[in-house]
């Protein structure tokens, strides 16, 4: 059943790698001055791209006090993992992950329910208003944060839920409606024939929902997740307002505290920075697909 | 199977009890959204209007002032400031921005072997998160020890103080934006390969070498895309807030207190809430007008493929 679902549309690159190329040998006996040429402008650019991360990686390896070693070195002298082992006792680094972790999978679990649910609705059920409550759906995408951030604020305190997760993954349950919107013009590709099926062999609404729809719905599923993944880790913002104890900070807060601490200690906080940075990249590697297909889905939703 | 064989009148009766059933679940469906939405969204959307109005320090009750928040951000030397500091952000690095992912999604789009590599390599650096970023840039444009002078010297060129002159902060706080560039090249990379073969092939036979082939038939068909970044873009660099407020805090000297940073401080800082809010409409409205205009653009000037 899960074959041939349409997945969201994305234009693919139109030819599989190196057709049309010479063969190998050919290749071999004539130098292409213009594909080296090409290869090492591409190769070079890519590397400068990725020089701010490798001196990331490069000074939390470096001995304490080597990070402002003159004249600067990329590879360090002495490499020593000792930064990772310490970051764990002078800094409630483990505490910050903890809570890190637990607020981005609340938002990523609370944004897959709620937005394929909503987008469930808007995409295959027929009621009175639909259409105009999408739009309005959709209209709320543009306004900034910044518009609602007080009166929230006012809100939250009013609720006793300041210095707690709950400003910031509350949200997340209530269908943010940029994943509504992408949740629903995934579903309206599904065919309607699974939905027809299902109903005559007795399945409700919710059933279909739940059975049905959620099950072929993979690719927006993790669509979804890797945005609000990426979009809680990386909050700094929210956590800066809503999070007043250090007890309850996340990691991008932890680090910029503990900079004002040991502000001498570049190898720790680059080590820091590391670790941070570690779980954005694996979930990039497991879900590559979904998420350059997300950004381009959205992107050229925007035309 | 009795059912099946009753008549047409049982089966309307079915039927709108199943079209009611929908319409019932989907209002349960859309449920949590509405909740989402009026507590929020629009809830504080209108409340934030009405407290603009207003002098509020969140403690006591709002005292109503009518228009005098908005005439007092027109005479707020530091409004003034952090008004051209983030028009100064954004129109020096949008421009940068698109133009390198223009060039990048150029290059990615060659028919080279192990292009999906680079692509990862070109993309990989964006995703790394604000602060990560942030904290690496400030060991780099550390005034006495840091890399950046230390190119510098190699070029032959004076050591500079970078994030702490008033002259070089906010140039190296783009610097710092640009070090993230890949995050749109994607779409750029779709909206070229979206155009289709066909078009290049009629202008080549037409006699249109590469250059004209670029700003012929690439770059019209490309627009709507350029205009989608350039605009989200703006938008964006509009509430430009992490890197400021870890890098530099404002300093040196207000030289890069953004818009949203003086909000931030006027909410959290000094408790004058009316008058953060009052900023935040008049934030919201410029962000609104560049969404209209991006909507105009799109329908006006765009060349769309038929």
């Amino acid at each position: 059943m899960s074959e041939g679902v349409p997945a969201i549309p994305v234009a693919r690159s139109a030819e599989p790698n190196g057709a049309g190329e010479h063969p190998r040998s050919r290749a071999g006996r004539k130098p292409q001055w213009g594909s080296i040429l090409v290869h090492a402008i591409l190769l070079g650019g890519g590397l400068l791209m990725l020089l701010p991360f490798l001196w990331t990686v490069s000074t939390s390896l470096k001995l304490p006090g080597a990070a402002l070693d003159w004249p600067p070195n990329l590879i360090p002298d002495h490499i020593t993992f000792e930064n990772y082992r310490r970051i764990w006792e002078v800094a409630p680094f483990a505490l910050y992950t903890r809570n890190s972790v637990i607020i981005s999978a609340l938002r990523v679990l609370g944004s897959i329910m709620s937005a394929t649910m909503v987008g469930f609705a808007f995409a295959r059920l027929r009621f009175p208003g639909r259409e105009p409550l999408f739009l309005i759906c959709l209209s709320t995408m543009m306004l900034p944060f910044f518009v609602t951030m007080i009166p929230a604020y006012a809100l939250f305190r009013i609720l006793g839920w300041i210095d707690t997760f709950l400003p910031l993954t509350v949200g997340a349950w209530l269908g943010p409606s940029f994943y509504v919107f992408l949740s629903r013009q995934f579903m309206r590709t599904l065919p309607m024939d699974y939905d027809e099926a299902a109903r005559i062999d007795g399945a409700g609404n919710w059933r279909i929902w739940w059975s049905v729809i959620l099950p072929n719905s993979k690719s927006v599923i993790a669509t979804i997740g890797i945005f609000a993944f990426r979009a809680s880790w990386d909050d700094f913002l929210g956590p800066l307002i809503f999070l007043n104890s250090q007890r309850n900070f996340t990691l991008a807060l932890g680090l910029r505290s503990f900079q004002g601490y040991y502000s001498t200690s570049w190898t720790l906080l680059m080590a820091g920075s590391v670790l941070m940075i570690l779980p954005v990249l694996v979930a990039f590697f497991a879900l590559q697909r979904y998420f350059l297909q997300g950004m381009v889905f959205s992107g050229l939703a925007g035309r | 199977m009795a059912e099946a064989l009753s008549v047409s009148g049982g089966r309307r009766t079915l039927n709108l009890s199943v079209r009611a059933r929908e319409g019932l679940d989907a209002y349960v469906m859309l449920l949590p959204w509405v909740v989402g939405f009026v507590l929020l969204e629009a809830g504080p959307f209108v409340a934030s209007l009405g407290l603009s109005f207003t002098k509020w320090d969140m403690f006591s009750s709002p005292v109503w002032v009518g228009l005098s928040n908005y005439q007092d951000m027109v005479a707020d030397r530091l409004m003034g400031m952090a008004v051209f500091n983030t028009v100064y952000y954004t129109f020096i690095l949008i421009p940068l921005q698109v133009l390198a992912t223009l060039a990048m999604s150029l290059a990615l789009n060659m028919k080279v072997r192990g292009i999906r590599w680079y692509r990862t390599l070109y993309y990989l650096p964006s995703i790394t998160p604000a602060v990560a970023n942030a904290l690496l840039w400030m060991l780099i444009f550390q005034p006495e020890f840091g890399i950046a002078n230390f190119v510098l010297q190699k070029l032959g060129l004076p050591r500079q103080l970078w994030l702490l002159d008033i002259r070089l902060a906010k140039p190296s706080l783009i610097i710092m934006s640009l070090s993230l560039v890949g995050g749109s090249m994607p779409v750029m990379l779709a909206g070229l390969q979206g155009i289709s073969t066909e078009l290049y092939e009629a202008a080549r036979i037409d006699g249109a070498g590469r250059w004209q082939l670029l700003r012929r038939v690439t770059l019209p068909l490309l627009t709507p895309v350029i205009f989608f970044i350039t605009v989200t873009g703006i938008i964006g660099s509009f509430q430009v807030f992490t890197s400021a407020f870890l890098a530099t805090n404002g300093g040196p000297q207000n030289a890069t207190l953004f818009y949203v940073l003086l909000l931030y401080r006027n909410a959290f800082q000094y408790f004058k809430m009316g008058y953060s809010c009052a900023m935040a409409w008049a934030l919201f409205v410029v962000i609104l007008a560049f969404t209209v205009l991006q909507f105009w653009l799109s329908s006006k000037w765009v060349h769309y493929e038929t």
